[in-house]
């Protein structure tokens, strides 16, 4: 059950990845973009992470790309011109990148001291309540400098949206 | 096995009583505005127009089904999918009542009880701005365009205070179940006053309530926040091009989340299922009560008809409500029905101020609608969760 | 052990490897502003992927926090991000990088 899941939603995520990468109009992307993270937060559900899983929902794919097709949809933005790539690009590109995949793979699949393998149960510790314990003491300095990030955040974009500029 | 046969015996019938729901909703409404504004409203159509809804759904499904030449078809297409099913999908968490014995089975009247659950209604209700969002782009038309990027505006500024509303009972309770939200809003202040979160002590969430109302009113695109429909300067808003099923999807969306958010609402603040007051004094009692009441009342109407043919319909409807009433004392029922009753009348209270809302107030101006979103409801929702906070870690050991 | 059902640790990590090329792809032939930003949200979650995969190899929940500072601090990248785009649209009116070139010489 674990490995059908994983698979389904490890297949759909490349997927829509690549998507991403070849679609020509922004929104087509977006959409993508929205599909990896959604099946990415079944993948965190498979790996114990609930709270993850709602939070990548709630942040990644409810406000973060929401703000994105905000914007393409504002500026309503066409389809990209392709610029004049060379022949050699696409030609070694492709290649390339499978090469690269190939060794990353390798790597991982040699480096990695033997596991038993991740089932849906084997980690529990993904609660709201045992993420908030940690996050509440032991990184409580890293948490408050991050409302600070958000702020400054805030602030640059307010700054960034008035009209003089 | 047996698990999954429960678990999709109860996801049919969710299913069926959701949308039969929805379909009556949109008779109810009808109806309420109609009788608010002085005239019947729907009444061809069967007997006091009950079976409009059947009317309806023929007539969406016979109607012709056009898709503009210049609409981006797939996202088009998605559209409409994509808002009905994210509707669908929130209920799944949402209990009914409590665990009950059903033929020698013990279940939740629940479809599946999460220890995120109220982090899942959260992300589906923030994803089913996508939903408003394409349907407003694909469709290549400047109502539509505009009406979605107002939704998407709306939506993602209500949500925060939505959200940081539903914060303050979660803090009272401890948890992200809603079965244990709920279990946790059960007993009695001096034997009589609920224990549910509008009436806590020692802090109210009565302004939590109020603010998560007005939240969801936006939320779910309802009059005074209709300005992603507008029918009357956007035409319809991001649903103009839509037409036959794919409007029906849409409509059908809309009236599932008013239905969803009404039961969230009354989870988080009106104690869910838990009685108004104690069974001592005869809470037990009420549906029975209640529906005797209405008996009388169709009885009363049916022997002094208004017009000829209430004398046969009417009588028919009192027998139906008294029915109703009697299922209620059947021992072997009454454990299921009894918070089935208070948790359908506290949601169904709550649609109704939804429907009482539309026929009452005029919609606002968008920069106002935007004003009122980040200068009052966030502040005070704030206030609220920052005060609530304080007194819990005050008051707790 | 739920040996039968259970899905190697290796391909988790492989996926995110997947995820992030493709990312990193994206990020490099793409021309318009806005999808060369979302590659780098690509790549963000799926480093995200592989910080959970490892806090499940080590039954810890740092990796968790990780992922969630990430998901906060691509937020604030976002919201300034988005509000860049939309200056330099406005007032260049086009998104594609090539055209945005002035501060190359």
């Amino acid at each position: 059950m674990d490995a059908i899941l994983f698979l389904i939603f490890a297949t759909i995520a490349v997927l829509c990845a690549i998507n991403l990468v070849v679609q020509k109009h922004p929104i087509s992307s977006a959409l993508s973009l929205i599909g990896v993270m959604a099946s990415l937060a079944v993948l965190y559900l498979l790996l114990g992470g609930e709270f993850l899983a709602a939070v990548q929902l709630i942040v990644y794919a409810g406000a973060i790309m929401v703000l994105f097709v905000f914007v393409i949809m504002l500026l309503n933005a066409g389809a990209e011109r392709r610029s004049n790539r060379s022949l050699m690009a696409t030609l070694f590109g492709v290649p390339l990148l499978a090469a690269f995949l190939a060794l990353v793979a390798y790597v991982i699949q040699r480096g990695l001291p033997p596991t038993e393998g991740v089932y849906f149960g084997g980690f529990t510790q993904g609660t709201p309540r045992a993420i908030g314990r940690v996050l509440f003491t032991q990184y409580l300095l890293p948490f408050e400098v991050t409302s600070v990030l958000i702020l400054i955040a805030i602030i640059g974009a307010v700054v960034l949206a008035r009209k003089e500029i | 096995m047996e698990f999954y046969i429960i678990t999709l015996v109860k996801a049919a019938l969710i299913a069926f009583v959701l949308l039969t729901a929805a379909a009556y909703l949109v008779w109810l409404e009808r109806k309420v505005l109609a009788h608010i504004q002085l005239r019947l409203g729907p009444s061809r159509v069967g007997p006091h127009g009950l079976l409009q809804p059947l009317a309806d759904a023929v007539k969406l499904l016979t109607k012709e089904d056009l898709i503009p030449r210049d609409a981006h078809k797939p996202f088009y297409l998605l559209a409409p999918l994509l808002a009905v099913s994210l509707s669908l999908i929130s209920i799944c968490v949402i209990p009914f009542g409590p665990e009950v014995e059903i033929f020698g089975y013990r279940t939740y009247l629940q479809l599946t009880d999460l220890s995120i659950g109220v982090l899942v209604v959260l992300a589906v209700s923030s994803l089913s701005v996508y939903g408003v969002a394409l349907a407003g782009w694909a469709s290549n038309s400047k109502y539509s365009l505009l009406g979605g990027l107002r939704s998407s505006a709306q939506m993602v500024s209500y949500e925060l205070p939505l959200a940081i509303t539903v914060a303050a009972p979660l803090l009272l309770a401890n948890t992200l179940s809603f079965r244990e939200l709920v279990d946790a809003q059960a007993g009695y202040y001096f034997g009589i006053i609920p224990r549910w979160n509008i009436f806590q002590f020692p802090m109210p969430q009565i302004f939590g309530f109020i603010i998560f109302l007005i939240a969801a009113f936006a939320e779910t695109n309802r009059v005074p926040f209709d300005l992603p429909e507008a029918e009357n300067e956007l035409v319809a808003g991001f649903h103009t091009e839509y037409s036959s099923m794919k409007f029906a999807a849409f409509f059908t969306a809309e009236y599932i989340n008013i239905m969803t958010i009404c039961c969230v609402a009354t989870l988080l603040f009106l104690g869910g299922w838990q009685p108004l007051f104690p069974a001592q004094y005869g809470s037990d009692f009420v549906p029975v009560l209640v529906n005797l009441g209405a008996a009388a009342v169709a009885l009363y109407h049916g022997l002094n008809p208004a017009r000829p043919k209430d004398r046969l319909t009417l009588p028919v409807v009192a027998a139906v409500f008294a029915g109703i009433a009697l299922l209620f004392l059947v021992p072997f029922l009454k454990p299921i029905l009894v918070p089935l009753f208070w948790f359908a009348t506290k949601t169904g209270f709550l649609v109704f101020v939804f429907i009482w809302v539309r026929g009452t107030l005029p919609r606002f101006r968008y920069d106002q609608l935007m004003k009122f979103a980040w200068t009052f409801l966030f502040p005070v929702a704030l206030l609220n969760l920052l005060a609530t906070s304080f007194l819990v870690a005050v008051t707790s050991k | 052990m739920q040996s039968m059902t259970s899905v190697p640790l290796s391909w988790y990590l492989i996926l995110s490897a997947i995820l992030f090329a493709l990312g990193v792809a994206g990020f490099v032939i793409r021309r318009n502003l806005i999808t060369v930003f979302m590659s780098i949200e690509l790549m963000l979650n799926a480093v995200n992927l592989s910080f959970i995969t490892f806090s499940y190899q080590l039954k810890q929940v740092d990796g968790h926090i990780f992922s969630f500072f990430v998901m906060v601090v691509a937020a604030a990248e976002a919201a300034v991000g988005l509000a860049i785009i939309l200056t330099v649209f406005k007032n260049r009116s086009s998104l594609q990088i090539d055209d945005i070139s002035s501060m190359k010489y």
